[in-house]
């Protein structure tokens, strides 16, 4: 399996919600939907706190449990990659991949009824580009790339810093990692 | 502290604030799949402990409701989804891992068993129907071999009807992800309360006096299994992990208390257990049409209780607007 990985390195995050923006404009997502979103973390007591901005999407994981309680197989690894996507014509909406995800990362896509998601832009990936939040993130916060390649920018970010990823013990192997 | 809010709006409908995508129409079909599977398991037993005498309709007629309450749950199942006229992708193919796609495919097996099972008895049971079988050749000739075989098909029917009542539990039991489900013992649980309503709905309706004491202490022993499986279930969770922890907060004393305890646990279970304990010794004769009554309504509000707070169960936490008293918790 082909690793795609985004790192997004929450010490240089605004939460400004740029990425948020190019993501319903390149995928024509639908008012009041969304595929990705920023979390602002605090954590301490006044006054030392810490604030961690973090744009989260699907994490298309390598054992992803949405892909494994679809009933049709319309939720699918895209081409032998960790890419999850749904073939809306494979989906009944049945809803099941929705309470399958941990991170809450899916969602109904009204009014035609089938399961919508993150792509990571696979569209754009197929053709060599970065998904397009990474490519319109202001501060470039944003890194996209192949984790098989230990010369790609996310290998070497990943080599170099302090990193997490969500919720781990959930055993679903998350493939979106942010710097720390 | 530690607080996490949302900056960007996400009101992802069926999602935020938390997870909403199963109501009634899926409690419901768990709740006649459940019966389904009772009904077909009953109908065997009786044939294969040749108690036609003792209890005539289980024997000949029950099984008759087999196929007609699986379709009407199949039919509320089909109301929750999203995308309907892609229903008949559950059928081109088959997904090994997931229960949904075994559910999906041991339905489509149920029909023809129950079906099966109808026709080994229809001249008894439903003697103004059969002649409009008998009426053909090959209809005399179904309806001969089905008599004859009437065993086989029998026990061909009783692991049909258990693997389609397990597999309710373990539809949800199989989500990882919510932690409330999480747990091997709903898979037996859903079964044995899937037989304890079916033979409620058996001491309900059947009119012979020794078909309806029957049929209470098969109840009454189920009942006792389901207490058991409950209290099991919640010693799984309570020994789980925090995520698991949390979950069952929403029935100790949390916001699904008291229908848990007092609608399910109280109405549903120990209620008409002590009622059927007073009816097999003779006693509460009257009110005996109410003890059924109860373990039906209990068997669906336990479904919809799971399906509520397995959904409310979860991984992540978000604040989804803006919260002023959370400036407070940081000054705490």
């Amino acid at each position: 399996m082909t690793r795609f990985a985004m790192v997004i390195d929450t010490k240089t995050c605004i939460g400004c919600g740029d990425c948020v923006v190019a993501c319903k404009t390149e995928n024509r997502v639908p008012d009041g939907l969304n595929r990705d979103w920023i979390v602002e973390a605090t954590q301490g007591k006044y006054p030392q706190l810490t604030t961690e901005f973090r744009s989260e999407r699907c994490n298309h994981c390598s054992n992803a449990t949405c892909v494994t309680l679809c009933p049709t197989g319309a939720s699918h690894h895209w081409a032998g990659t960790n890419i999850v996507l749904v073939d809306p014509d494979m989906c009944t909406g049945c809803k099941a991949c929705i309470a399958a995800c941990p991170y809450d990362a899916r969602l109904v896509m009204h009014p035609d009824g089938y399961i919508d998601k993150c792509t990571f832009c696979h569209h754009r990936v197929g053709e060599g580009l970065d998904p397009a939040c990474v490519s319109s993130c202001p501060t470039r916060c944003m890194h996209f790339g192949s984790l098989d390649e230990p010369s790609s920018e996310v290998s070497r970010l990943l080599k170099t810093r302090e990193y997490k990823v969500l919720s781990p013990e959930t055993g679903n192997e998350p493939n979106v990692y942010y710097l720390i | 502290m530690k607080e996490e809010l949302f900056v960007t709006a996400r009101s992802n409908a069926l999602i935020d604030p938390s997870l909403h995508i199963w109501t009634w129409e899926v409690a419901m079909y768990l709740f006649l799949g459940g019966l389904t599977a009772g009904i077909m398991v009953f109908a065997a037993t009786i044939a294969l402990l040749k108690k036609d005498e003792e209890a005539p309709f289980a024997a000949t007629k029950l099984a008759l409701l087999a196929p007609v309450v699986l379709s009407l749950g199949m039919t509320t199942l089909f109301l929750d989804l999203e995308h309907k006229l892609y229903v008949f992708r559950f059928y081109t193919s088959f997904q090994v891992l997931s229960p949904m796609s075994w559910g999906a495919w041991i339905l489509i097996v149920i029909y023809p068993v129950s079906i099966l099972q109808i026709l080994s008895t229809l001249r008894s049971g439903y003697p103004q129907a059969s002649p409009y079988v008998d009426r053909f050749a090959i209809g005399r000739q179904v309806l001969d071999w089905c008599e004859a075989n009437r065993r086989q098909i029998a026990m061909t029917a009783i692991p049909f009807g258990i693997a389609l009542g397990i597999y309710t539990g373990i539809l949800l039991s199989a989500f990882s992800a919510r932690p409330f489900w999480n747990s091997g013992v709903l898979g037996p649980l859903f079964l044995v309360s899937g037989l304890s309503t079916a033979a409620a709905l058996v001491a309900l309706v059947a009119r012979k006096h020794s078909e309806k004491v029957l049929f209470t202490r098969f109840d009454l022993g189920l009942i006792a299994a389901e207490v058991a499986l409950v209290a099991l279930f919640i010693i799984n969770l309570a020994s789980g992990t925090e995520q698991q922890l949390t979950a069952l907060d929403s029935i100790m004393g949390g916001p699904y208390a008291l229908v848990f305890w007092v609608l399910f646990v109280g109405v549903g279970l120990l209620i008409p257990l002590v009622l059927e304990l007073l009816e097999i010794r003779g006693l509460a004769r009257r009110v005996a049409i109410v003890a059924p009554v109860l373990v039906l309504l209990g068997g669906y509000v336990l479904r919809q209780v799971l399906i509520d707070i397995g959904q409310e169960s979860n991984w992540t936490k978000y604040d989804t607007q803006y919260n002023a008293e959370l400036l407070q918790r940081l000054r705490d």
